[in-house]
């Protein structure tokens, strides 16, 4: 009953959550900047262009009743059209989502790939040196600029050791030769469906260094949730009996300690999706990877407002229904969350 | 000093002194800069795209600037930066939090919830558009990343509140008919000042890795100036024939993000928190 209450509660307040967020992206995208009508009119537009342009915008109509045309066209999955390539936005977006997705998802099981056995070797070996690098880099992936990481990345793998790809999301010989079929976007999933292994490979390959720079802050964060759990479990009393019983050092690890450990996997895995999100705009831009990131960064430098409020509503949407499906596992596996 | 290192640990001692030195940079980067001119940013295409050597020790950009000059002059625009976003916030977040806890009912929860609202973006995201719709610029970056900052302040404030405003002497002013806002002036905002310009300290190092992330995607500061973000995006199209060139003032932006959060590290794991003041 109180999870109940609980899941519908939070429900209630993401919808609320949306309806703000689509009413901060209207004033920021629509009313904030200068002249939004002459950037539509296109390059320099002349006066009848620019009228044209407001009547077409709805400028002049009162705020209330723009937003509320704004609103609607968001909700029926409208974008309109870039004020650049005066392509249909809603396209482009079908097109980026899934490539943005895709090294969403592939980074954060990355992060918990990394970050959970580690702060498994870390708690065991707790103030050892695994424990101190462990805790030194995790501290140095807060302070480490994502697109400066993404770059030493870029030159090591790819340009000195030259066994991953510097850039883009699938090499020429298979995208143009051989060009994927789209079903889900995915390229990992495509290429199976497919069943072209060849491209699969050339798929994974492409998505690792991306996925690895985002994966290094969120992975800091899962060695350090991790570390602190499992130093606070293996003191509990179930460990000493399993010691006792003279079980092996890994086995009381991994199948009598870890298991209880696992609240902070959660946390961690809506801490990477969206660390992921926001940090796209970044590593898309320096892996060429067609993604939203690259979308609304090249879309900032052209003032493509219809663009740039999209992608914002777009991810920040995705955003929050990930949290509400994280708040509402966590009240799943821990009924004492939906009480507090 | 022995009692900094008790206090702070080695590394901590070690990160402050690194930001000490960074701000004494700073402030006399005309002094300390080899070729000021450069670092202000007159060209001198001659020597560009230099290799790093004894005359330019980080190599040069493409008009042939001295990239050490260039970076000395970026600690200015990037601390300002740090420091800058962290007051906007807490001049609108403390307010915010401070009305909201003290109050309580329908204000509390209206302002809180527009609070929700700036956190439910993904932070760079909302920084972005708002820079976009500004324009680039080094003071509409600034309010550009505050405005996704000061909602934790907000968050912050109210939770102290929450617990002053049950404290005896609290209820008491108020008794004594004290007025609400000399109540909030002089007996809530001094004890909740404390805690949130500790917490604001430890966030410059964030603070100026985020205002970097936008001035690499071309929002902040505008060229002459000397801006690491900018100049890293800048390199870019040299990389990674001309690495020194993006490589350098990434390696800047990360050593001043490294000393600001080992320092904050330090300061929260001293014993009895950070709450006693001492940044």
């Amino acid at each position: 009953m109180e999870l109940a209450r609980y899941i519908l509660r939070r429900m209630v307040l993401s919808a609320f959550v949306v309806l703000g967020v689509t009413f901060l992206v209207f004033i920021v995208a629509q009313v904030v900047p200068s002249d939004p009508a002459s950037l539509y009119a296109g390059p320099r537009p002349t006066a009848e262009q620019i009228e044209k342009a407001r009547q077409e915008l709805h400028l002049d109509a009162p705020l209330i009743e723009r937003f509320a045309g704004f609103a609607k066209a968001m909700a029926t999955g409208d974008f309109g059209v870039s004020y650049k390539s005066r392509r249909l936005i809603a396209e482009d977006l079908r097109a980026y989502l899934p490539a943005t997705l895709e090294l969403a998802v592939f980074s954060t099981g990355l992060a918990l790939l990394i970050g959970i056995p580690l702060g498994v070797l870390a708690a065991a070996r707790q103030g050892k040196w695994p424990d101190r690098l462990g805790s030194l880099s995790s501290i140095a992936a807060v302070a480490m600029p994502t697109f400066f990481l993404a770059m030493i990345l870029q030159l090591i793998f790819a340009q000195w050791l030259g066994f991953l790809p510097l850039s883009g999301r699938l090499s020429r010989e298979i995208s143009i030769t051989a060009p994927l079929q789209m079903v889900t976007g995915f390229n990992l999933f495509d290429a199976l469906l497919a069943g072209r292994l060849d491209a699969f490979g050339d798929a994974f390959r492409h998505l690792i260094l991306p996925a690895l720079t985002l994966a290094s802050y969120p992975a800091g964060v899962a060695m350090r949730l991790t570390r602190s759990a499992m130093i606070e479990i293996l003191e509990r009393r179930h460990v000493t009996a399993a010691r006792a019983l003279g079980l092996s050092e890994p086995r009381i690890l991994f199948s009598h300690a870890l298991p209880n450990a696992m609240g902070p996997a959660l946390t961690v895995i809506g801490l990477s999706f969206a660390y992921a999100l926001t940090g796209a705009v970044l590593v898309e831009i320096i892996f060429a990877w067609p993604g939203l990131g690259r979308y609304v960064s090249e879309a900032i430098l052209a003032k493509d407002f219809p663009v740039i409020a999209a992608v914002t509503m777009v991810v920040t949407i995705c955003y929050v229904v990930m949290n509400l499906f994280i708040d509402i596992a966590q009240a799943l596996v821990d009924p004492r969350v939906a009480l507090s | 000093m022995n009692r900094l290192v008790q206090r702070l640990g080695w590394p901590g001692t070690i990160a402050l002194g690194v930001v000490l030195v960074i701000v004494l940079v700073a402030v006399f980067a005309p002094w300390v800069a080899p070729y000021p001119q450069q670092g202000v940013g007159a060209p001198n295409v001659a020597a560009k795209l230099s290799s790093p050597s004894a005359q330019y020790w980080l190599g040069t950009d493409h008009l042939g600037r001295d990239m050490l000059s260039r970076i000395i002059y970026g600690t200015r625009v990037s601390l300002t930066n740090g420091v800058l976003i962290v007051t906007f916030s807490l001049l609108i977040g403390l307010p915010v939090g401070l009305a909201a806890g003290y109050f309580g009912g329908w204000i509390d929860e209206a302002l809180m919830r527009g609070t929700d609202i700036f956190l439910a973006f993904p932070a760079l995201l909302l920084a972005v558009l708002m820079a976009a719709a500004l324009g680039p610029g080094f003071l509409n970056s600034i309010i550009a990343v505050s405005v996704t900052w000061w909602p934790w302040y907000a968050r912050l404030a109210r939770s102290e509140v929450l617990v002053l405003r049950g404290q005896p002497y609290v209820e008491a002013a108020r008794l004594a008919g004290v007025s609400h806002a000399r109540i909030i002036a002089r007996h809530i905002l001094p004890a909740t000042a404390r805690p949130l310009t500790v917490q604001a300290a430890l966030d410059v190092g964030p603070a100026l890795l985020t205002a970097a992330a936008l001035s690499f995607l071309g929002l902040g500061v505008l060229p002459p100036t000397a801006d690491w973000g900018q100049m890293v995006d800048a390199g870019r199209k040299f990389f990674p024939a001309r690495w020194w060139y993006s490589a350098m003032p990434g390696l800047a932006i990360f050593i001043v993000a490294l000393a600001f959060s080992v320092l904050g590290d330090a300061l929260r794991d001293r014993k009895g928190g950070a709450s006693r003041g001492a940044a």
